[in-house]
């Protein structure tokens, strides 16, 4: 620790006053979930075939999803951050429009797009028979839309933080490209591979409007966590939407946890 | 045997030198920042390919656009040390040493085991398990070394290796890259823009300058005969062009100098500022090389204090620290300056 870092700030009131109440906003939500929760029932409710269901599909699509965003963002995000081509600025645009986009409205793009009288969905249905809307793959492809580009943004400026003269290094002590990537590229990287798949992971988990417009909400198919809570709530049954809502608490809570005692990612 | 051919253009350099190291010699390649050399090293390693030219090792040909021929980076048989070290942040010192023989195929034991042998050569022994970041300068550098080293390269390239320590250490390290470049069997270059590393470490020169070479010889051959501006600065002696004719060299700048040998024909003359004797009034008696100038400069050197004036010729004068006062330099002004010929030392370009 340098000496500027112990260096003690003199306490100023206002900043501390402004800082609590920043803190309480949060705070209080959270105990308002706590002490309005039906207690008694709570593993009762939790335990039903619908919460069960519900839970279940939330992680199944929710790490699909970020598989998916794994598996095409990553090269995405290589490309972005290394690439030199025309019209980067404008790739780099459309693929994160997902994230200042309201949800909805990427909901009605998508099945625009990718519905059964899609552009690309009616070609789709036509030829095969299959179609996306009300379908777990639905709820994915929802997922993916919203989350994925968390995952290509703090990956491409993952990468870009990495000094590629030390590649350069590698090379010149007789790494090849392979092992240039898994030597030094990707231990490098690992930080920013963690963070951006715990992001998409929960922004995936959390996905409400997006899923609800394209995938719709049939309970057992594409009736996630988020949705359920929600039909909970507007048909009156607030018992069951703070039980449920506890679940996605202690869910994220988790992960927040592992994520902050995984090695590398202080 | 490294002989070297390079030609390439990058946006701000045009960069066109050729030069031999021997095995077992040490090339120091000297120039000012921007001049081609740290260019040099990286076409060198095949990091940047050459428009032109061929870079042939131990009778290898390791690159030539005109064959077509471009061994990549990681196939040549070269270490070498990077200015910034670039030692790799996540591994061990132990593992950062030992990654070009991992990289060659060696078993993680064996090479651990002969990077552990290399680091105790350079006085690393017990910081094997540190990581760099927690390394002082002058241990990071000798990692660095310790990397390039352990490959036994036929071609050892030392980028600036000096340039990043503070004072105090880099004597050691000095001594210690000396007697390892000493016992090298590599082709060993050692770039540099710092004239006592290059005259302490290389049993060569090549002075580069905007990407062409100005000076080539041993480092005493390039001090005391200067063929540049730049050199002259670093050997800190004035250097003056001219063509002779009889004893008297008309200066390409404007001016004359007579000299104590006859000479025909295009000239270098080195003048040392020590020799160089000013005064406020001109001197009484008529003797050759005496002219006025204007102060345009007055710097503390060590001991001494050097003042420079723009006559014709412009010349640095070296005085005792006392002469600002009695001669009131900081005021400016006319300064006179005389030379005797005999320390007016003349060359051929």
């Amino acid at each position: 620790m340098s000496a500027v870092d112990q260096q003690k700030q003199p306490f100023n009131p206002l900043l501390a006053l402004l800082a609590a109440l920043a803190a309480l906003f949060f705070v209080f939500p959270l105990i308002g979930l706590i002490t309005g929760a039906p207690w008694g029932h709570v593993g009762e409710v939790i335990t039903s075939k619908s919460s069960l269901d519900a839970l279940g599909l939330s992680i199944i699509a929710s790490l699909s999803s970020t598989a998916i965003a794994l598996m095409f963002g990553f090269p995405l995000a290589w490309l972005l951050a290394r690439g030199r081509f025309r019209g980067k600025g404008l790739l780099r645009g459309l693929t994160t429009l997902p994230m200042v986009l309201p949800p909805v409205v990427g909901g009605i793009a998508l099945l625009l797009a990718y519905g059964r009288r899609g552009i690309i969905g009616e070609p789709l249905d036509k030829a095969t028979g299959f179609s996306l809307p009300f379908t777990l793959a639905g709820v994915i492809v929802a997922e993916s839309f919203v989350a994925m580009p968390f995952f290509v943004l703090t990956v491409e400026s993952g990468l870009r933080s990495i000094n590629q003269r030390l590649e350069d290094a590698a090379r010149s002590l007789g790494a090849g490209r392979a092992m240039v990537f898994r030597r030094v590229t990707l231990p490098l990287l690992w930080p920013s591979l963690i963070a951006g798949t715990v992001l998409t992971w929960a922004r995936a988990l959390g996905e409400f409007g997006a899923t609800i417009t394209f995938a719709g909400n049939l309970p057992g198919r594409t009736q996630t966590m988020p949705l359920a809570v929600y039909i909970s709530q507007s048909s009156g049954k607030m018992d069951e939407a703070i039980a449920l809502s506890l679940v996605l608490v202690v869910v994220s809570l988790v992960v927040m946890i592992v994520r902050r005692q995984s090695p590398g990612t202080g | 045997m490294l002989d070297v051919d390079i030609q390439l253009r990058l946006s701000r350099l045009t960069l066109d030198v050729a030069f031999t190291v021997a095995a077992g010699e040490v090339l120091a390649l000297l120039g000012p920042n921007g001049s081609g050399k740290s260019t040099t090293l990286r076409a060198l390693v095949g990091l940047l390919p050459l428009a032109g030219g061929r870079v042939v090792l131990d009778g290898t040909v390791l690159e030539d656009p005109d064959q077509r021929v471009k061994v990549p980076p990681e196939k040549r048989p070269i270490g070498l040390m990077f200015q910034d070290y670039l030692l790799f942040p996540h591994l061990t010192a132990v593992e950062n040493v030992a990654f070009g023989l991992r990289a060659r195929g060696i078993d993680k034991k064996a090479a651990r085991e002969k990077a552990a042998q290399t680091m105790a050569r350079l006085g690393l022994d017990g910081l094997a398990e540190a990581k760099p970041g927690s390394m002082s300068g002058g241990q990071q550098q000798r990692v660095a070394m310790a990397r390039a080293l352990v490959t036994d390269p036929k071609l050892l390239l030392l980028d600036e290796p000096l340039a990043a320590l503070d004072v105090s250490t880099k004597t050691d390290v000095r001594r210690l890259l000396r007697e390892v470049l000493r016992q090298s069997h590599a082709a060993n270059v050692l770039v540099t823009h710092d004239l006592l590393d290059a005259v302490a470490l290389g049993d060569r020169m090549v002075v580069i300058q905007d990407g062409g070479i100005v000076q080539t010889g041993t480092p005493a051959e390039v001090t005391a005969q200067p063929r540049s501006r730049y050199v002259a600065d670093l050997v800190g002696v004035n250097l003056l062009r001219g063509t002779a004719n009889g004893t008297v060299l008309e200066l390409d700048g404007g001016g004359r100098l007579t000299c104590a040998e006859p000479a025909t024909g295009p000239l270098l003359a080195v003048i040392a500022p020590a020799a160089v004797s000013v005064s406020r009034q001109q001197p009484e008696g008529g003797q050759d090389n005496i002219w006025p100038g204007q102060i345009s400069a007055v710097d503390l050197m060590g001991d001494r204090v050097r003042v420079r004036t723009e006559g014709k010729p412009a010349i640095t004068a070296e005085v005792p620290p006392a002469a600002v006062d009695e001669l009131k330099l900081d005021d400016g002004g006319e300064l006179w300056a005389s030379v005797s010929p005999a320390a007016i030392t003349v060359y051929p370009p």
